[in-house]
């Protein structure tokens, strides 16, 4: 494994809430949002972060940006204590939330633009560089003189992006950078990150719950729920670790009679007054299945599904809780 | 965790202050260096600068806003005039004594408004999750905060308190020194320190409760009240927690009597008359005290 730019041991975070309870008592407990993070991720890595509502991810970032203080743990990102040097390590590190916007509202984003490089006292040609290879590749022209405020969802994505990253961080956090835009957006958005990603020298770290942006963007995946890591791998071996399936979905001439025995496949779903059969691939290859029910007729047309990641995280999310 | 202890946070400060040094003395006065990088302050400088701009896009509305703040004041002054009237002495002090205690208090005060008075803005940035973005700027989080509210419309304020303070000199007979006179320029200034270390420990309540409300208004605006009076018109406990637990006789009280060159009524040792100045920087270090152990319990908001 090469450089590790992020590490964290038994990275933890508790808030205290405090609820009333009758007319002037309070009752305060304490929620763990965090319970225990460990994590490495190397230099130029694509991470995916996901997790239902709640599960500690945005929570996660923040500790790693150094805007919340960890409860306890380690951690280290390019080097620095998130915290403690909170300002060194903002020069290192571009940090994109989707919900809340870096940017000045009154201001054109061009201006918002030419502040951050004073703030974060990039040089001018680095900068120029930097803006207009953004501007290129997020077709920033049409809107650069316009106050931030007016931009529409889509376009003030496209800029928080390029303010994030013009002063070339190592790190680059994206806290649900699709979350509400239009499909071209989507795409525009997915497409530069994989650029930018595929050049190798920047890390790339993602929260989301579009998983598309993971398939798309994303070679290793954690999933957090609880607080906890539950997976941390390649998206095939959460595949494999769930048991995704395959399947197989045939149209037939004739009802769906409960047939003949078909080796390594299940009946997952019947439609269409049986005549449309969906099969789950358990072991058998789909190649066996479409032969057998062949040699049986009334196969009128097939179509294969590949697994998708929406179903193992269901499954992942509805799984009982661990605390 | 023990690298919070209280030594290694001043070695920390300590070791920030000289880098900071030593990295300025590279660029002496530049705002660029060699490599074409901006320098150091260029950040907070050019914040500042674009505040400054979009509060001139509005003239009108802007100059009608520093009248009004001019008309607002002058009313506490009036306020000061008119209790003479049922009085000649007040607390041990003549009218003109009284002014030039009112206008001292009324500059610093005015000075703290025009830099940090907008800190309980704050309080908007925390809801609103606009202080995550603060915190992920390589520039320190209050400086950005001062920086990006800067209230020019209160300049009104400072130029009615120095018409004040001018006026009052007139009247009062101060047999000047040149401590005296410097001590003119530096007390308006500690006050304002002090005065801006209120607002900033009381502004940390929202660290803690984001809903803090007009808490800590009780200590900045009631700082300015009470300060714009002789403190011997006050009594009891109320006076030793603000003249002394907040410091708030420091601001106009003491330093009025050094320039007057009158022993203090309380019977206080002569030196408290000029100590304005490290009582200021002591409240200057506790709030800063306050606001990093705050800052630790920000707790952002939402997703």
């Amino acid at each position: 494994m090469s450089e590790s730019v992020i590490h964290t041991a038994d990275l933890r975070k508790e808030f205290t809430v405090s609820s009333r309870a009758g007319l002037l008592r309070r009752v305060r407990r304490t929620v763990t949002a965090v319970a225990g993070v460990d994590l490495s991720v190397a230099r130029g890595e694509m991470l995916g972060y996901i997790g239902p509502n709640g599960a500690g991810k945005s929570t996660t970032l923040k500790m790693l940006t150094g805007v919340l203080t960890p409860s306890g743990g380690e951690v280290r990102v390019c080097g620095f204590r998130p915290v403690a040097q909170r300002t060194r390590l903002a020069r290192h590190i571009g940090v994109v939330f989707g919900q809340r916007s870096q940017l000045w509202w009154d201001l054109p984003l061009a201006e918002s633009f030419r502040l951050l490089r004073y703030i974060y006292r990039v040089p001018a040609a680095d900068h120029a560089a930097r803006l207009a290879e953004c501007r290129r590749l997020l077709d920033l022209d049409e809107f650069l003189d316009t106050p931030v405020r007016q931009l529409s969802l889509g376009q003030r994505m496209r800029g928080e992006i390029t303010a994030a990253l013009l002063h070339g961080p190592e790190v680059l956090f994206l806290d649900e950078p699709t979350i509400g835009l239009d499909v071209v957006s989507k795409q525009a958005v997915r497409a530069f990150l994989a650029d930018l990603g595929s050049r190798g020298d920047t890390t790339l770290i993602l929260t989301t719950h579009d998983l598309a942006d993971i398939e798309k963007l994303c070679r290793r995946l954690i999933v957090i729920d609880h607080g906890r890591v539950v997976h941390d791998g390649t998206l095939p071996e959460l595949h494999a670790r769930y048991d995704s399936r395959r399947r197989v979905v045939v149209d037939l001439d004739t009802p769906w009679n409960g047939g003949v025995g078909l080796p390594g496949a299940v009946v997952e779903a019947i439609e269409a007054d049986g005549y449309r059969v969906t099969f789950g691939l358990s072991g058998g290859t789909a190649g066996e299945l479409v032969a057998a029910l062949a040699r049986d007729g009334a196969l009128r047309d097939v179509s294969v599904l590949e697994p998708s990641i929406e179903d193992v995280v269901a499954r992942l999310y509805a799984e009982p809780a661990v605390r | 965790m023990a690298e919070r202890l209280p030594t290694s946070l001043a070695r920390r400060v300590w070791r920030r202050a000289t880098t900071r040094t030593s990295r300025a003395r590279r660029v002496p006065g530049r705002a660029t260096t060699r490599d074409g990088r901006p320098g150091v302050l260029a950040g907070y400088r050019q914040l500042l600068a674009a505040q400054v701009r979009s509060q001139l896009q509005y003239r009108a509305s802007f100059t009608m806003d520093v009248f009004g703040n001019l008309v607002l004041t002058l009313m506490d002054v009036a306020a000061v005039v008119v209790l003479f009237r049922v009085t000649p002495v007040l607390g041990g002090f003549s009218l003109p004594e009284a002014l030039l205690i009112s206008g001292l208090a009324n500059l610093s005060f005015a000075l703290c408004d025009l830099s940090v008075g907008n800190i309980d803005t704050m309080r908007l940035y925390i809801r609103t999750g606009r202080f995550d973005a603060v915190l992920t700027r390589p520039l320190s989080a209050l400086l950005q905060l001062v920086c990006g509210d800067l209230a020019l419309r209160r300049l009104g304020r400072v130029v009615q308190a120095v018409v004040v303070l001018a006026v009052a000199l007139n009247l009062v007979h101060v047999h000047w020194t040149p401590a005296r006179a410097v001590l003119l320029v530096v007390a308006p200034l500690s006050g304002a320190v002090l005065f801006g270390s209120v607002f900033v420990a009381g502004s940390t309540v929202a660290f803690w409760f984001v809903e803090s409300g007009e808490f800590a208004n009780a200590f900045t605006y009631g700082g300015r009240d009470f300060t714009a009076y002789p403190v011997t018109v006050y009594a009891g406990w109320f006076r030793k927690a603000f003249a002394y637990g907040l410091g708030f006789a420091f601001v106009a009280y003491y330093p009025a009597l050094a320039l007057l060159g009158k022993p203090d009524p309380l019977n206080g040792p002569r030196l408290l008359s000029w100590s304005s100045p490290v009582v200021a920087l002591a409240a200057a270090g506790v709030a800063a005290l306050i606001w990093r152990t705050g800052i630790r319990h920000y707790r952002s908001t939402g997703s």
